[in-house]
């Protein structure tokens, strides 16, 4: 059995502990730090990513906060607008009325007075005829020539009466 | 033993695990001759380092298939610490995973046909497991000084129980270099030498020798099982010896 032939022993002990002790050194200086390495680069990494990821929800959630209070401010400001302009075109409205009532009722009065003055004019141009008409009438039925001034009182009189 | 070796011939089941030189060396009377064992050592560990080293490259941040082998070998045994030992257990990864890298290659290796499997020699395992032995005794005594005697005495165990229980617990505690060792060579001594054993039917039956070749083909596959399992036993059971030196019990 070669197991058990002792002359082998030395040279097997010694290259045993050879290589085991290069293998230990290749494993422990070289591989053992760099594979640490990647795999706590890799953890880094994820870890990082996941804040980052963290990081870009809470940001989103903020900016869509903000886009709902702007689109509420709009909405809010809008109606404001709406409301104004709707006042305004009241008040607008409300005051040509009144412009426009006004002038009218200023016209009305204008149209009025120059009736009146119109009237009176046509009166007083009428009284001198009248007079004139009530003596001839007078002197036709009564005979004689009646008192002008007289005529002219009576004729005043009346037509204030029937302006009265 | 001469019998099987030299009146064997060819056909020894045994031969496959004869020493040769390769280089003869003497060196002040000890014979350090390079033989196919010193071989399959160099071969292991160049096989190792290359792996590793060239599995992990530039250390891509999402690794391709042979960097994941050589971060897989990493995490397998750095979780088989922590689950045995903890996380005192970090300072003795790199004496356990090259422990496992390479009784795993020499098992490993020992499966090509030809080859040679260095581990399937007494010597080279029990060197192994009295390295192991000689240092966990010394972490113990390191650890907790004499109290480290108290290693020997079962927790609970009543007074008038100790005289018979210490010695067992000596007795099973120096065992630990003897079992480590025989274990894995027994292994692969009885596997190689039962697949060489078979394999020789298989010429002699003519056409019924494809019973014994797919007897072969079984077992061949149940070695590479227990390549890896015997590499991975020693592993586990020099990190439970690790941990009684740290915490006794």
């Amino acid at each position: 059995m070669p197991q058990l032939e002792p002359w082998s022993y030395m040279s097997q002990i010694f290259w045993l502990v050879i290589t085991f002790i290069t293998l230990y050194f290749v494993l422990s200086k070289v591989v053992v730090p760099r594979i640490t390495s990647v795999l706590e680069a890799r953890q880094e990494k994820i870890e990082d990513d996941l804040g980052r990821a963290e990081r870009l929800r809470v940001e989103a959630e903020q900016v869509l906060e903000e886009y709902n209070k702007a689109l509420d401010d709009a909405r809010s400001e809008a109606q404001g607008l709406l409301k104004q302009s709707a006042e305004e075109m009241a008040a607008h409205a409300a005051n040509r009325n009144e412009a426009v009532g006004a002038d009218l009722a200023a016209r009305n009065r204008e149209a009025e007075g120059r009736i009146a003055e119109a009237r009176r004019q046509a009166l007083d141009n009428i009284k001198p005829a009248a007079a004139e008409v009530a003596a001839a009438a007078l002197a036709k039925l009564v005979g004689g020539t009646p008192d002008q001034a007289k005529v002219a009182q009576a004729v005043d009189s009346v037509s204030a009466e029937s302006q009265g | 033993m001469a019998d099987a070796e030299h009146g064997g011939g060819v056909h020894s089941p045994l031969e496959q695990f004869e020493i040769k030189r390769i280089v003869p060396l003497d060196i002040g009377g000890l014979d350090l001759s390079f033989t196919n064992s010193s071989l399959f050592m160099v071969l292991g560990v160049a096989i190792a380092s290359a792996f590793l080293i060239l599995g992990i490259g530039r250390g891509a941040l999402v690794p391709g298939r042979w960097q994941s082998m050589a971060e897989l070998s990493y995490e397998f045994i750095a979780n088989l610490i922590r689950e045995t030992i903890g996380p005192e257990g970090r300072a003795y990864f790199p004496i356990i995973f090259t422990l496992f890298m390479f009784i795993f290659m020499g098992n490993m290796l020992g499966m090509i046909p030809y080859s040679f499997t260095f581990t399937s020699h007494i010597i080279v395992t029990f060197v192994m497991a009295f390295v192991v032995f000689v240092g966990v005794t010394i972490l113990g005594f390191v650890k907790h000084g004499a109290h480290f005697f108290s290693f020997f005495v079962p927790p609970g165990a009543p007074i008038w129980m100790w005289p018979l229980l210490i010695p067992i617990e000596i007795i099973s505690y120096f065992s630990r270099p003897v079992s480590l060792s025989v274990r894995l060579f027994a292994n692969m001594l009885a596997g190689h030498t039962l697949l060489k054993v078979i394999a020789s039917f298989i010429a002699v039956l003519g056409v019924a020798g494809i019973l014994p070749f797919a007897l072969v083909v079984a077992l061949t596959g149940l070695e590479f099982l227990i390549a890896f399992l015997q590499a991975y036993v020693f592993a586990i059971l020099t990190c439970l010896y690790i941990n009684d030196s740290i915490h006794l019990h």
